[in-house]
């Protein structure tokens, strides 16, 4: 466990290193590529502004109104048997449907339970370790014509099942349990 | 669906507050839930445009290309009704790697891509082939290398370290795609033996 801690520190600096030593190498203008990729960033941020904000704003009414908390007390005890995390259960509910309601889901319960709590790094983890299934099914399939999915949703739907209990297992064998 | 949910969300929490009498909270929620949502965003900006611009030295080096070929032959095994110099193979391989390194405005276009490819190989037909669903699989398991919007969003909340999920989420990722190839064989076999 102490080798992901190390991959965790180490990973993006010698990342960054690389590719600036690289593109030195070939010969790429460095400074101008960067500030180019640069402005794709603004871009993203500035256009999830609305989806975040309709999320953000419903879950908070959820939860102020005490909604969450009675849904949360239905299903903690058989969940916590087995020792599931209930407040990761909304997100793990949203995750395939919509990446950026789940991207508001994270930083709410980020900013509810702290980052560098349990259920905050769990749901970090969930986060970047599942991808949105029906929207890739949509958009892809969508694109090109395809009817008859087969066997696609089941699939991704259980690759998103084993997603959310590998991140469960792992959190709790690198950070200790909740 | 998402549409429901969110409707379901903001009605249930209503009922709810008329129920409880938490309606002071929910009006000062709907407010800060909206600000909280636009600093999040403004906070993002920075490590997106420092992420995304170091992507872009990558790409013009090269190196999503390089790393492509490198994974050419796993990916290759993967994919046994695709030629393995077909377009839509290359396709498929340059949409990985974005994925990977987080570019998901790049990784669409080119996963659609790959998809009319495969259309294509599979003589236009209006159903899933075996390779789409394989590629469908590998792609909603996510292949995230460095999770770049959470860390982020972590950075926010003044994280003690923020990186700190790094490792986890590759572990985490890798047992998902994994777990997504192996159910779509699973999948795939059991097809077979039917039909």
């Amino acid at each position: 466990m102490e080798i992901v801690s190390a991959v965790s520190l180490w990973l993006i600096p010698i990342l960054i290193g690389f590719i600036l030593i690289y593109g030195t190498f070939k010969k790429v203008p460095t400074y101008e590529s960067f500030t180019e990729g640069g402005k794709e960033g603004i871009k993203i941020a500035v256009s999830i502004i609305p989806f975040l904000v309709g999320m953000l704003v419903a879950i908070s009414v959820f939860r102020a109104s005490g909604a969450l908390e009675y849904f949360m007390n239905l299903i903690r005890p058989g969940l916590e048997a087995i020792g599931v995390p209930p407040d990761i259960v909304p997100l793990a509910i949203i995750r395939p449907i919509s990446g950026t309601a789940a991207l508001g889901m994270t930083s709410d319960l980020i900013a509810v339970h702290g980052p560098d709590s349990f259920i905050g790094r769990l749901a970090s983890v969930l986060q970047g370790s599942t991808d949105t299934t029906f929207y890739v099914l949509t958009v892809y399939f969508g694109a090109v014509g395809i009817k008859k999915m087969g066997d696609a949703l089941k699939v991704g739907l259980l690759a998103d099942l084993a997603g959310i209990i590998a991140s469960i297992v792992i959190v709790t064998l690198v950070f200790g349990s909740m | 669906m998402v549409n429901i949910i969110w409707v379901m969300l903001t009605a249930i929490g209503l009922v709810f507050a008329m129920i409880n009498g938490t309606i002071n909270e929910v009006n000062e929620a709907i407010f800060n839930g909206a600000k909280e949502a636009v600093t999040l965003c403004i906070g993002l900006i920075s490590i997106l445009v420092f992420w995304l611009g170091m992507m872009k030295i990558a790409e013009d080096a090269g190196l999503l290309n390089k790393l492509a070929s490198l994974f050419r032959p796993i990916v290759k095994k993967l994919f046994p009704e695709v030629p393995g110099d077909h377009p839509a193979m290359g396709y498929m391989l340059s949409n990985m790697m974005a994925n990977m390194f987080g570019l998901g405005n790049a990784a669409t276009p080119l996963g659609i891509k790959a998809m009319e490819e495969l259309k294509r190989l599979n003589g236009g037909k209006n159903e899933a082939s075996r390779s789409m669903i394989t590629f469908l699989a590998i792609n909603t398991s996510s292949l995230t290398l460095i999770p770049t919007t959470v860390i982020a969003i972590r950075m926010n909340y003044n994280s003690a370290s923020p990186t700190d999920i790094v490792g986890p989420t590759l572990v985490a990722t890798f047992c998902s795609t994994l777990a997504a190839i192996m159910i779509d064989r699973y999948f795939y076999y059991r097809r077979t033996r039917k039909g």
